[in-house]
C-alpha cells in the first residue's frame, strides 16, 4: 500500500448484530492473501445485546501489530450507522481519516425510553465530514431492505469500500473469498448486494 | 466464522485464525483426546471448535454443567493417562478451584497423561461481573503459567503446555484474554498426529489423594522448583533492544504488543529495551535479573494485577538487590485496574522520559470534543427484539404493582442480566455470581423470624439454573425458607453464544441426548411447581400472582419460550408482520411501547412521537400487539 500509513488501521464499526465481525474478517483475508500482515482485534460478547460494537484491523507490511489500534490513530472507519462513526472518530480520529458511513440510523434504547435525543441527520453528517478527511455517505440499510434482505447492509457496505477505491482489493477478490466461505445458496444475493455497493459510491 | 474445518484437506502452512482457534488447533497437534468446558465470554469458541472436529479427530468433547465438573472429567481422562483441555473463562476458574488445588498436589500419575487448563481472563470486564487476574489462581493452585503475547504464540505454547505437563506429571494452565482470544491472525501450523487408536489405563500405581499432604506439598515443590529451571532456558521468553537499555520494560500478555507500539511511535528504539515473559510461573528470575541488571530504570507493564511487577520485586529482594527500583503499579505509572492498552503504555513510557505526546492535532480534538459534546450519545444494552426476557420482566413488573407488595429479587447471571443496564427493568435488587441468586434468595427467606417481610424472588436463566442452583433450591427446600424461583427457560446458554446445556435435549456435538426435565427435577425435590409462558403476558403476570399470594415455602415458575436468535435460527421465518396504524397510536401522550416496553425494533417518529416498527429489526413475534392499550399495533399471521 505505498502511500498509505503503516500500520493502517481500518476500523468496522456499528451496532451488535449488524455483522461488522463478517465483513472484517473477509477483508482480513484477502488482504492476508495478498502478503499483508493482518491482526484484527473484535468485541463481541455482552456489546451485541444492542450496543455498540467495533473490529479493529491493523495492517502492515512490517510486522503484526497487536489487535487495538492507539488513540487518534484510525484510517478508515467503514460504519454501519452514523452515530458509530462518530463515537469512532470521537476517539479514534484525526485530520487524515477517511470515513464511509452507513446514513440508516438506529436508535440507542436510551432514545425510545425518552431519556436522550437521537441527533439531526444533518448535523451528525456534517460532524462526520468535518472530522473526516473525505466521507462517503450511503443508505445501505435500505437498499438492502429494496433487495428484500436487510442482512446484507454489511456486504452492500463492503461494496462502497471497494467502489471507493481505497483499499488495494477488487471485486474479484471479494467474489473469490465469497465463492469459498458462503454456502452456495446465499452466492448470488451477497455477490448483488456487493455489486449494488460498489454502484452506490 | 473462519472456521477450522477442513485442515486435513489443506496443504497450507497457515492459516487466519482467532485466538482461541489457534488454542485449539495448538491442543489438536499435541494429541488432545478429551476435553470439557462451561462456556464463557471470552473462552466459549474453544470448546465450540474442539466440538466441531471432535469426531475426525476422535476427541471427547463435552459442555459440562459447570467448570468444577469439567476439570473434574479432564482430570480423569489425565490420570488414564491421556491429553485433556479444560476451558473456562475467569469466573469459572473459580468454581473449579478446589478441584485444582487438590489435583495438584498428586499430579497426574503415572499413565502418562497430561492436562490443560485454559483459562480466559475479561480486563476490563467487557463481558464479566468482574475483571479477576486468574494469574494469582494459577499459583495459589501450584500450576505453571503460560500467557501467549499473540495469535501465534496461542498456538505454539498451547501445543508446548501438553508437552509441559506430561513430562512433569501436572497440570499446566494457560492464560488467554479477551484481546487475544478474541483476536484474529495468520498462524503458522504444525502438522497434525496420526490418528492411532489411544488406550486409556486405570491408574494403580500410586494411591492418587491429597490427603498426607504434607509430604506431597514438598514433592509439589520440588518439582515447581525443577520447571523453574526449563522456565530460564526457556526460548518463548525473549529479549528486544540495545544491549544497555535506558529502561528496561518487563512484560507479559498483551503489554507486550502494547509496548513495542509505544516504543515505536515514542521512537525509542535505542533507548528501550522490552523484555517479554511467557513463562511467568514459576517465575524465571534468573533470566529476570539478569536482563534487570543491564539496564537503567525498569517498569513492569502488564494489565490488571501487579502480578509480574511482584515477582520482579521478589526476585530483586532475594536477590539483595534492593535499591533497583521496579515502576509500573506501585509507582503509579500504570493504572491498577482496567486493560492494557497502547494509550496505556505510552502514557507510562512518556511519564518515565518526561516526554509529551500527542496522538492528534490539538486543532482535531477541540473539534472532536465540540462534536461530542454537542451530537454524541451513549448506546445502552437491552435485550434483543424478540426476546422472551423482555416479556417475563414486563409479566413481573405488572404482577409486583397489582399485588401492591414490595418484593425483593436477587438475580443472576445470563442475558436477563440485563434487567440491571440503565434501560432494562431494574427489578434486580442484588446480583453476584451465577447460581448465586438462589442461594441469596434461600438466606433471605429464612430472615422472617427477624422481621424480614418482603416476598424474596430469584431469577435465573436455564443453564445457570444447572450450573449452580440446584444446590441452593436443596438448601432452600432443606432448609424450609420461603421464597419464589423463577426460571427462564429460554432453551440455550444465549449470553454466550447459545450453547447446548442439560436441559436442551442435545450435547455439544449437536446429538441427542437425555434432556433433563426442569419441571420434574423441581417437583421431585418438593418444589411447588408452576409452568409459564412469557409470551402470554397476562396469564404469566396472574401465575405469578398466585405464587406471590402463597407466601410459604418454595414456589418454582419456569417460564417457557426458546431464545429469540434460537428460534430464528431453527425456523427462519417471522412468526408475524407487525405494523403501526399510525391513525390509533397516540404518539407522545402514551408511548408506553417504546418508552416503557423498549423493544428496539420499535420506533420514534420524529413527529408527534410516534411509533414505527423498524423492518429490518423486527421478527415478528408479536407482544408489542398486547402492550398498546390502543390496539394501535396490529399483528397480522404470517402464512
Ligand atoms: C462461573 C461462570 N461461568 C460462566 C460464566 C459466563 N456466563 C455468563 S452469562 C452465561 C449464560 C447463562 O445462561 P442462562 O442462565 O441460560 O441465561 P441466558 O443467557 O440464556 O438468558 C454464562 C455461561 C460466568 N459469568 N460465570
Ligand atoms: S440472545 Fe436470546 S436470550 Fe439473549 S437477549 Fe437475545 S433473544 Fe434474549
Amino acid at each position: 500500500m505505498s502511500g498509505f500509513s503503516d500500520p493502517y488501521n481500518l476500523m468496522v464499526c456499528g451496532v451488535g448484530g449488524q455483522g461488522n465481525i463478517l465483513i472484517s474478517r473477509m477483508i482480513g483475508r484477502i488482504l492476508v492473501d495478498k502478503g499483508f500482515r493482518v491482526t484484527i482485534g473484535e468485541t463481541f460478547g455482552a456489546a451485541q445485546r444492542g450496543g455498540s460494537v467495533f473490529s479493529s484491523m491493523r495492517i502492515s507490511r512490517k510486522r503484526y501489530y497487536g489487535p487495538l489500534v492507539p488513540k487518534g490513530k484510525a484510517s478508515l472507519v467503514l460504519s454501519l450507522e452514523p452515530l458509530e462513526t462518530l463515537r469512532l472518530l470521537a476517539e479514534y480520529g484525526n485530520q487524515d481519516v477517511l470515513t464511509i458511513t452507513n446514513t440508516h440510523p438506529i436508535q440507542p434504547v436510551g432514545v425510545l425510553a425518552r431519556r436522550l435525543d437521537y441527533p439531526e441527520q444533518d448535523r451528525l453528517n456534517a460532524a462526520i465530514m468535518e472530522l473526516s478527511r473525505r466521507a462517503w455517505f450511503v443508505d445501505v440499510t435500505e437498499m438492502a431492505l429494496s433487495l428484500g434482505a436487510p442482512i446484507v447492509a454489511n456486504i452492500i457496505l463492503l461494496g462502497c469500500l471497494l467502489g471507493a477505491g481505497v483499499l488495494p482489493i477488487e471485486p474479484g477478490d471479494v467474489e473469490k473469498e465469497m465463492r469459498e466461505t458462503f454456502p452456495p445458496n446465499k452466492l448470488e444475493l451477497n455477490i448483488k448486494a456487493l455489486k449494488a455497493g460498489i454502484e452506490a459510491v | 466464522m473462519s472456521g477450522i474445518v477442513g485442515y486435513n484437506q489443506e496443504q497450507k502452512v497457515s492459516k487466519f485464525l482467532l485466538g482461541n482457534e489457534a488454542i485449539v488447533r495448538g491442543a489438536l497437534e499435541a494429541g488432545v483426546d478429551y476435553a470439557a468446558g462451561y462456556p464463557g465470554t471470552p473462552s466459549s469458541e474453544i470448546i465450540e471448535r474442539l466440538a466441531a472436529e471432535a469426531s475426525e479427530r476422535r476427541v471427547y468433547v463435552e459442555w459440562s454443567t459447570n467448570e468444577k465438573v469439567a476439570s473434574e472429567g479432564c482430570g480423569a481422562a489425565a490420570t488414564a493417562g491421556l491429553a485433556s483441555l479444560a476451558a473456562m473463562k475467569n469466573a469459572g476458574l473459580s468454581v473449579a478451584l478446589d478441584f485444582l488445588t487438590h489435583f495438584s498436589l498428586t499430579g497426574l500419575g503415572e499413565q502418562g497423561g497430561s492436562m490443560v487448563v485454559v483459562v480466559c481472563d475479561d480486563p476490563d470486564a467487557h463481558s464479566s461481573g468482574d475483571e479477576t487476574d486468574s494469574r494469582w489462581l494459577a499459583r495459589f493452585a501450584y500450576a505453571p503459567l503460560l500467557e501467549p503475547t499473540s495469535v501465534q504464540e496461542a498456538r505454539d505454547l498451547t501445543r508446548y503446555a501438553f508437552q509441559l505437563s506430561r513430562e512433569n506429571k501436572r497440570c499446566v494452565m494457560l492464560r488467554s484474554y479477551t484481546r487475544l482470544s478474541h483476536a484474529s491472525s495468520i498462524v503458522d501450523l504444525g502438522p497434525l498426529p496420526a490418528l492411532i487408536a489411544k488406550q486409556a489405563h486405570s491408574d494403580s500405581s500410586a494411591c492418587l489423594t491429597p490427603y498426607l499432604a504434607r509430604g506431597k506439598h514438598a514433592q509439589t515443590l520440588e518439582r515447581l522448583e525443577s520447571i523453574r529451571g526449563q522456565f530460564e532456558e526457556s526460548g518463548f521468553n525473549s529479549y528486544r533492544g540495545p544491549e544497555s537499555p535506558e529502561l528496561l520494560v518487563v512484560c507479559s500478555g498483551s503489554a507486550y504488543q502494547c509496548a513495542l507500539e509505544a516504543v515505536e511511535l515514542l521512537d525509542l528504539q535505542e533507548r528501550v529495551g522490552v523484555l517479554k515473559i511467557v513463562t511467568l510461573w514459576p517465575f524465571p528470575h534468573q533470566l529476570a535479573l539478569k536482563h534487570l541488571a543491564q539496564a537503567g530504570k525498569v517498569l513492569a507493564l502488564e494489565e490488571v494485577d501487579p502480578f509480574l511487577e511482584n515477582l520482579l520485586k521478589e526476585a530483586l529482594n532475594d536477590a539483595g538487590l534492593t535499591d533497583k527500583q521496579v515502576l509500573g503499579k506501585g509507582s503509579g505509572h500504570v493504572p491498577l485496574f482496567g486493560e492494557m492498552t497502547p494509550d496505556r503504555a505510552l502514557e507510562a513510557l512518556a511519564a518515565v522520559f518526561g516526554l509529551s505526546y500527542q496522538p492528534r492535532a490539538a486543532h482535531y480534538s477541540q473539534a472532536a470534543d465540540r462534536c461530542v459534546q454537542e451530537l454524541l450519545i451513549s448506546r445502552g444494552l437491552t435485550w434483543c427484539p424478540g426476546c422472551p426476557h423482555r416479556a417475563s420482566f414486563w409479566a413481573l413488573d405488572r404482577a409486583i404493582k397489582a399485588e401492591g407488595t414490595d418484593v425483593y429479587v436477587t438475580g443472576d447471571i445470563g442475558c436477563y442480566t440485563l434487567d440491571v443496564f440503565p434501560e432494562g427493568k431494574c427489578q434486580m435488587n442484588l446480583l453476584h455470581a451465577m447460581g448465586s441468586g438462589l442461594g441469596l434468595a434461600s438466606g433471605l427467606g429464612q430472615l422472617g423470624p427477624k422481621n424480614y417481610d418482603q416476598p424474596v424472588i430469584s431469577i435465573c436463566g436455564d443453564s445457570t439454573f444447572f450450573h449452580s442452583s440446584v444446590p441452593a433450591l436443596i438448601n432452600a427446600i432443606y432448609n424450609r425458607s420461603n421464597l419464589i424461583h423463577i426460571v427462564l427457560d429460554n432453551d440455550a446458554t444465549a449470553m454466550t453464544g447459545f450453547q447446548a446445556h442439560p436441559g436442551v435435549g442435545y450435547n455439544a456435538l449437536g446429538q441427542p441426548t437425555t434432556k433433563i426435565d426442569l419441571e420434574s427435577l423441581c417437583r421431585s425435590l418438593g418444589a411447588q411447581v408452576e409452568v409459564a409462558d412469557p409470551f402470554d403476558l397476562r396469564g404469566t403476570a396472574k401465575t405469578m400472582r398466585k405464587l406471590l399470594q402463597m407466601k410459604q415455602g418454595v414456589r418454582v415458575l419456569i417460564l417457557r419460550r426458546p431464545c429469540e436468535l434460537v428460534r430464528m435460527k431453527r425456523q427462519k421465518n417471522k412468526p408475524f408482520r407487525m405494523e403501526v396504524d399510525q391513525s390509533k397510536c397516540k404518539g407522545q401522550e402514551c408511548a408506553i411501547c417504546y418508552s416503557a416496553f423498549r423493544c428496539p425494533a420499535l420506533m420514534v417518529e420524529a413527529e408527534g412521537g410516534k411509533a414505527s416498527i423498524r423492518d429490518d429489526a423486527c421478527p415478528g413475534c408479536g407482544v408489542c400487539a398486547s402492550i398498546c392499550p390502543f390496539k394501535a399495533i396490529v399483528r397480522e399471521e404470517v402464512a
